[in-house]
């Protein structure tokens, strides 16, 4: 063990790397940003707020609050385009359209992945290798769709449900985008989108991309606001299906608030995935597995593998190599080449991970950070782990949605599935072993909507995602993400 | 091979709980024949004037774990047919009851969930089967509940075994056609299939008793849930025959428990119960409070709602519109390579 710290000690000098920032010029930001309704820019009723650059804390533009009168208006307006435009279009028609978002995100892909850093704090790796281009593919994927939603074998007729009000999350701003709007368009719906308050930027960029497009007006409408502003567009009587991925105590206030009417909702919530590592699992590769797991996108992910579940035997050996691993990655500049680690997307949010840190070590847990320098501005959190946690600490149980590990273990298979499915949660799931009876029988036993087996963070838009349990229901992505969006 | 030994060890459980319960109870109906044989061979009564034989009565019970308990509360409601004429006390179920029944419908769901869809189809099969033995008697239950003549009363017993027999074959079909094989864009095998979301409360429509019972029942298990069900007020009649048609179909105790009683009373305890992952409001007044307040409640947990539609047509092809918001759709990944 002396050995292979000394060995990675060497590895670091050896991998100091010189700062390779990505250049912002490609980004254009507006000093201000208003309302995206009826194709056009406009200025909302419910006045401002500023979205910041949580890596350095400076403004990055002024946004539009929409306020009860916005939404009433966008509603209407994709009301109209609903009944007058996208619902009588053939579907081949749809499909151009959407092909040609897809296409003009590929184009503007630098500018967007930029924008995304800036606005949310994620790696640019990340933003420029995964979020961009999985929206691109998502348009792509649905965009075909248009025109076969009678093959999808969901019914002899799907329809269009009319008016779709989204609110999405704040983690993966752009391609929470695309999970949204793309499934919607496709199946003839229109679109009133609320992007979270903390990054709006990439979702207006979105609606320039489609007046690109020459999208007809009123089809997507982008609603710029906070927490009332979601509320208002998902208790608003016209709108006819309710999608919103975010956290599980905001989905539990949208299905009260939408109970008696006769609303189509899709839930995409909270979660705590445990990641399984089996004495005879590929360790070099589990590390990697884990690692990704948590430490993607700094941990806002609701499928994160927060909790790492070893087998005894090997729970020493793995987590000294987590250890050595997590001394190699770097925190910093998001706009850096280099960057694993960005910044944490807002003070709240750094604020609720130190909450739940400091209750894992009040609890009884030991913490563990590599030693790493963070930067003076921004909002940064070191790479966390806990070893030594029981099922009953709250960072057991609790999502942190921050990169923070907690580390259980156990001795038998039944132990592990016992205590992976030990939580109200249940949206995902990493399993790690070289058996292959093993690997199918834990995939079956995991009460979640994905299982990743030897690998994790996986996402493609033909596969479908959601959640069992309180991490929501409906799915999204694959043939299944239709259904969200049709009346069959 | 071993799926076949499971299957037939599972077949004789039910037969087992009931022999231990028919000393303790007695009335219960399978006992009849048992204790004629034991008394036909005494002697032949003397020609005396016999007096008219009283019936023997069913006692109307619940169906817990595959057992038939009477209400903890000890409380019973009279059932009456539209004519006003008695028909039975039924049992009351109360809170505790109902809570009773969700820790019997969640012990057995995940064994009821492991049997083969090969298995689980030939039980359906099988209710299927018991139900048309006793034709005659849901039909004359029907009729006297629903106050409708006997040939309407066979009409819609017909339906309901029709249809358990139409889901049977449901079984091993869900996972070819609600699941899929997804291309993905990079060296991973992804496989999407449905799994059953666990327990599932149901409250069943008040009409038509029986095949209501059935087009909510039938679609819940087929795919693996265990429920707990509703039978709202007279169709407690029905409902009750309907369990002890479960009860030797080798359907395993506790995947199909019946409360009989006032949906009202027992509603909110199951909308808000912790342990159900899903509820059906067919039985529910759609755009009533009531409606409303459950949808409320099972928002606590995120329950799986099936809202109640007004008019809803029963004996309408139902498609799979009550069986996929009872399932969950499982994506597994795995790398490709060597």
């Amino acid at each position: 063990m002396a050995n292979s710290a000394a060995q990675s000690t060497a590895a670091r000098g050896l991998f100091e790397y010189a700062p390779a920032p990505e250049s912002r010029s490609v980004v254009d930001l507006k000093p201000s940003y208003g309302l995206f309704v009826d194709g056009e820019f406009a200025d909302g009723s419910g006045g401002t707020f500023k979205s910041v650059n949580p890596a350095t804390e400076e403004v990055l533009a002024e946004v539009a609050m929409a306020d009860a009168a916005d939404v009433d208006r966008a509603v209407a307006v994709a009301r109209r385009a609903y009944d007058e435009v996208w619902s009588r279009m053939p579907g081949s028609e749809r499909a151009k359209y959407i092909f040609r978002i897809a296409r003009i995100i590929q184009e503007r892909a630098r500018e967007l992945a930029v924008l995304e850093s800036l606005d949310n704090g994620k790696p640019i790796r990340e933003s420029r290798d995964v979020d961009i281009p999985l929206a691109a593919a998502h348009f792509f994927y649905y965009a075909g769709w248009a025109d076969k939603l009678g093959y999808a074998n969901l019914g002899p007729d799907p329809r269009p449900l009319g008016v779709a009000g989204q609110v999405i999350p704040w983690n993966f701003p752009l391609l929470m985008l695309a999970w949204k709007v793309a499934p919607a368009l496709a199946c003839g719906n229109t679109v009133v989108l609320k992007p979270a308050e903390t990054t709006p930027l990439t979702a207006l960029l979105f609606a320039e991309i489609c007046q690109q497009a020459d999208l007809p007006p009123g089809v997507v409408n982008i609603l710029t606001g906070a927490g009332a502003t979601g509320a208002a567009v998902v208790g608003h009587p016209g709108v006819d299906k309710v999608a919103f991925t975010g956290s599980t105590e905001v989905g539990r206030m949208i299905a009260k608030q939408v109970a008696g009417t006769s609303k189509k909702v899709t839930l995409e919530l909270g979660g705590k995935a445990a990641n399984l590592v089996f004495d005879d699992a590929p360790l070099e590769q589990a590390i990697e597995g884990i690692v990704d797991g948590i430490f993607f996108n700094q941990g806002h992910v609701c499928c994160a593998g927060s909790r790492l579940l070893v087998q005894e035997s090997v729970a020493e050996e793995v987590v000294d190599r987590l250890r050595e691993r997590m001394k190699t990655l770097r925190v910093g500049d998001p706009l850096d080449k280099n960057t694993d680690i960005g910044a944490i997307n807002s003070a709240e949010q750094l604020a609720k991970i130190r909450t739940l840190t400091e209750a894992g070590e009040a609890e009884g847990a030991t913490r563990w950070s590599p030693p790493c320098e963070l930067p003076e501005r921004g909002f940064f959190f070191a790479p966390t782990i806990f070893t030594g946690v029981s099922q009953a600490h709250r960072i057991a149980h609790e999502e942190i949605f921050g990169p923070v590990l907690s580390v259980l273990t156990f001795r038998t298979p039944a132990e592990a599935v016992e205590k992976a499915n030990n939580t109200a949660y249940g949206l995902s799931a990493g399993v790690w072993t070289d058996k292959g009876s093993r690997i199918l029988w834990l995939a079956k036993q995991m009460r979640a909507g994905v299982v990743w087996a030897n690998t994790f963070n996986r996402f493609d838009p033909t596969s479908p995602f959601g959640g069992y349990k309180e991490s929501g229901y409906g799915r999204e992505g694959g043939r299944h993400g239709l259904e969200a969006y049709l009346d069959v | 091979m071993s799926e076949t030994k499971k299957a037939d060890a599972k077949k004789t459980e039910p037969k087992k709980a009931e022999a231990k319960k028919t000393p303790k109870t007695g009335k219960a109906s399978k006992a009849a024949p048992q204790e004629a044989v034991v008394t036909s061979p005494a002697p032949a009564p003397t020609p005396a004037p016999a007096a008219p034989r009283s019936s023997v009565r069913k006692t109307y019970k619940l169906y817990i774990g595959g057992a038939f308990p009477r209400s903890e509360s000890g409380r019973s409601y009279v059932v009456t047919a539209p004519s006003g004429e008695f028909l039975a006390n039924a049992a009351q179920a109360s809170r505790k009851d109902a809570r009773d029944a969700v820790r019997a419908a969640r012990s057995a769901q995940a064994g009821w969930a492991k049997a083969t869809a090969y298995n689980r189809g030939q039980i359906l099969y099988r209710i299927a089967e018991m139900m048309e033995e006793r034709r005659d008697q849901f039909a004359q239950q029907i009729a006297s509940v629903e106050g409708v003549n006997v040939a309407a009363g066979y009409a819609q017993v017909d339906a309901a075994v029709d249809r358990w027999v139409w889901y049977a074959g449901w079984s091993d079909k869900l996972m070819q056609v609600l699941g899929s094989a997804n291309p993905v864009a990079g060296p991973y095998w992804n496989i999407s299939s449905p799994e059953p979301t666990g327990v599932v409360a149901l409250l069943a429509p008040a009409r038509p008793t029986l095949l209501g019972l059935t087009s909510v029942l039938a679609p819940a298990i087929v795919g693996g849930n265990a429920v707990v069900v509703v039978a709202p007020d007279a169709a407690a009649v029905p409902a009750v025959t309907l369990g002890e048609v479960m009860a030797t179909s080798d359907l395993p105790g506790g995947v199909v428990n019946i409360l009989t009683g006032a949906p009202a009373e027992l509603a909110p305890w199951l909308a808000s119960h912790l342990d159900v992952n899903a509820l059906d409001l067919a039985g529910i007044e759609a755009g009533s409070t009531l409606a409303r307040d459950l949808e409320v409640s099972a928002a606590e947990n995120l329950k799986r709602v099936v809202r109640p539609a007004a008019g809803y047509d029963w004996s309408a092809d139902p498609g799979l519109a009550r069986v996929k918001p009872f399932l969950e759709t499982k994506t597994v990944w795995h790398p490709v390579g060597i």
